[in-house]
């Protein structure tokens, strides 16, 4: 089972020390939220767990099962089931988006252990989960996130996600820049994937995406901690109240 | 009295192959005796030479080479080294094996002729050119006439070592299409082991013709490949080069295009992928001397390991070739510290109503993509390529027979998968 399990964790970039310590249990079949103001650490978070250089780890860990996800290249902790949706998802000129899609699938079905798909299957799979997102077929044939607007680059990643069918998503701010139409779809996206195999941390700055993918845990970051943890309620007392109040309460 | 060195080794080996080959090399002796003596005074181009500032041919100077032996010899092993989507095209193919044609391997179409039959002279000289004109012993000769499309032609050159010695050839290629001809012509050199390979190209397009001259330099990794082509484009006519450098251990290519009549086109767009300890030149002038004349240059290169790229791009606009349209994109990714790329544009314009740019680029693979990928469980070393490619691609998309694509994107993945040295 799939259960994320953050202890202690402190991160820096360069000197400056970002995370100060953070512990965070996410058992299987759960969505937790991280909500927080600008600059509290939450992307940090996500990078660090995804495996992205430049950040340094210097106490803690973070499990994903049994697995010690830190100790891991980026691409055997997306093997191993992680996803992170990115909060600015990135261009790859001269990339098409099939390929793209393909090449991550076949990659971590192989390792995996499972078979990969011919660009038959592929297709039909990838075309289902389109249609599911109300994306444009076209959206196959462009090259990934080039020219893409705001939305179509957010819902991108949620293709990427129905496509790899991670056990633990991580949803970095992916409702910013979104209309409500698109928010719904982004929503029903994750929903689709929710069960016991699958777990997910939300980052977001609104309850609003919370009104739709309704989590088990609320958790605040403020200053690279959690200073607050309780159910979907505290998400609307922060919408009420802003952060101000809870950040002064915890410090 | 004794045969003149040139200098080094190699010099030295090439004027005695002279010597003992010169009775038996076809056409008049003239011009070879006088290519001979001016290649005896000059030697290899030394790096003295302002065309040769970035390049230096020391690593052939100490080497003897051979006559090859390829008259007989297999090539089957030379030929798997083909692209298969190259030979899979649909088109007439000569078959060249160290600098001579092999008929047997060949299906010519009816507007080639063998150098040998009636070898084509003329001074010329730089020092690779003039060995070329001392020891050319065959090439393809492509006249087409007015008016006549001749499809796609591929162009391969066979090349090996004899016994562990290195050889040369210095074939010569004389292409000339009259009014409105096309042509489409696909040249790949392969090889194994050491050996020169010093092609010379004199082509001349008349009104409204166009040849499409993709070039692949996939040569053994141990080799040299030295080319010199000069292009003469009339009015209306479009010279459309595009080359591909993944092979040779010392490869150079040097284009001389002139824009001969008002309204000609040259395209000189390259690209290459060097690795280990590769050396990549890529060499061109474009002498505009008519008016409304246009010419693009686009050149990429990837460049890992120790690997040297070298761009020198000039452009001249004479005084009365008004209206010309001039652009120059040189840009080069490099994959290790130790990768180097030197670029030297230059613009002579004459001149006064004229467009001309250039630019140039220098970066490494984008830390962001490469995470992007990465994270999306790509293994490191497959997204490095499919950014590595992506680069390539914007230079080779513009090509248009989908299987001469196809072609370089297999000789990308191939280079890319094997030890560099
Ligand atoms: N590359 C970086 N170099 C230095 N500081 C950074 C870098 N990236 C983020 N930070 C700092 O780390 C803190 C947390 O940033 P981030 O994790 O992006 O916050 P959030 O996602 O919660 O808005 C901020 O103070 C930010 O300025
Ligand atoms: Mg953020």
């Amino acid at each position: 089972m799939s259960t994320l399990r953050i202890e202690g964790l402190h991160a820096r970039i360069g000197d400056t020390e970002i995370l100060h310590g953070i512990d965070l249990v996410v058992p299987a079949g759960e969505v937790h939220a991280i909500m927080g103001p600008n600059g509290s650490g939450k992307s940090t978070l996500s990078y660090v767990l995804s495996g992205r250089d430049g950040y340094e780890v210097t106490a803690g860990r973070a499990l994903l099962g049994e697995q010690d996800l830190l100790a891991m290249e980026p691409e055997a902790r997306a093997a191993a089931g992680l996803f992170l949706a990115f909060q600015y998802p990135v261009e790859l000129p001269g990339v098409g988006n099939a390929n793209f899609l393909r090449t991550a699938l076949n990659a971590v079905r192989r390792a995996r252990g499972e078979e990969e798909l011919d660009a038959v299957r592929f297709l039909k799979l990838a075309r289902a989960a389109m249609k599911s997102l109300a994306m444009a077929d076209d959206m196959l044939k462009r090259q990934v996130n080039v020219g893409f607007s705001g939305g179509e680059k957010k819902r991108n990643e949620v293709l990427q996600m129905a496509i790899l069918q991670p056990s633990l998503a991580i949803l970095d701010e992916t409702d910013s820049g979104l209309d409500i139409d698109a928010l719904k779809i982004v929503a029903d996206g994750v929903n689709a994937l929710r069960g016991p195999q699958f777990s997910a941390l939300v980052i977001t700055h609104y309850q609003r995406l919370l009104d739709y993918i309704v989590p088990d845990r609320v958790h605040v970051l403020a200053n690279g901690r959690i200073i607050r943890s309780g159910g979907p309620e505290l998400a609307a007392e922060l919408e009420a109240h802003g952060y101000a109040q809870i950040v002064a309460e915890a410090a | 009295m004794s045969a003149p060195t040139g200098g080094s080794a190699a010099a030295h080996s090439f004027l005695s192959r002279f010597e003992g080959l010169k009775s038996r090399l076809p056409g008049a002796a003239a011009p070879r005796e006088a290519a001979a003596a001016s290649f005896a005074a000059a030697g290899l181009p030394g790096r003295g030479l302002e065309a040769w500032k970035y390049t230096s041919l020391q690593p052939m100077a100490d080497a003897s080479f051979h006559e090859p032996f390829s008259l007989l010899a297999p090539c089957e092993e030379l030929l798997a080294l083909v692209p298969p989507p190259a030979l899979a095209l649909d088109a007439p193919r000569l078959v060249f094996r160290d600098g001579r044609l092999r008929a047997d391997l060949s299906n010519p179409p009816d507007f080639f002729s063998s150098f040998s039959t009636a070898p084509e002279l003329d001074a010329d000289p730089r020092p690779l050119v003039a060995l070329n004109t001392m020891l050319a012993e065959d090439g393809a000769v492509l006249d087409l006439p007015a008016g006549v499309d001749g499809g796609t032609l591929l162009l391969i050159h066979l090349a090996s070592d004899l016994h562990g010695q290195p050889t040369a050839a210095h074939p010569r290629h004389i292409i000339r299409l009259g009014t409105g001809a096309r042509l489409d012509l696909v040249e790949i050199c392969v090889g194994t082991g050491c050996y020169l390979h010093n092609p010379v190209f004199r082509i001349s397009l008349a009104a409204n013709a166009a040849l499409s001259h993709v070039r692949l330099q996939d040569e053994s990794t141990a080799g040299f490949h030295l080319a010199s082509i000069d292009v003469s484009a009339g009015a209306g006519a479009l010279y459309d080069g595009f080359t591909f450098n993944a092979g040779s251990r010392l490869g150079r290519a040097e284009t001389i295009a002139t824009l001969a009549g008002p309204g000609a086109r040259i395209h000189l767009d390259a690209a290459q992928l060097l690795r280990g300890r590769q050396h990549g030149d890529i060499t061109t002038i474009i002498r505009h001397a008519a008016p409304h004349g246009a010419s693009r240059q686009g050149v990429r290169h990837v460049l890992d390991g120790h690997a040297r790229g070298v761009f020198a791009g000039r452009i001249e606009v004479a005084r009365g070739a008004q209206k010309t349209d001039g652009y120059q994109m040189n840009q080069a990714l490099l994959l290790s510290p130790d990768a180097e790329i030197d670029c030297k544009p230059e613009l002579e314009i004459f001149a006064d109503d004229v467009k001309c740019s250039h630019g140039a680029t220098v970066g490494e693979l984008d830390a962001d993509q490469l995470f992007y990928l990465r994270a999306r469980g790509v293994p490191a070393a497959t997204a490095r390529l499919m950014l590595i490619r992506a680069f390539l691609d914007d230079a080779i998309e513009g090509l248009e027979d989908p299987a001469v694509r196809a072609t370089l994107a297999h000789v990308v993945d191939q280079r890319w998968s094997e030890p560099a040295l």
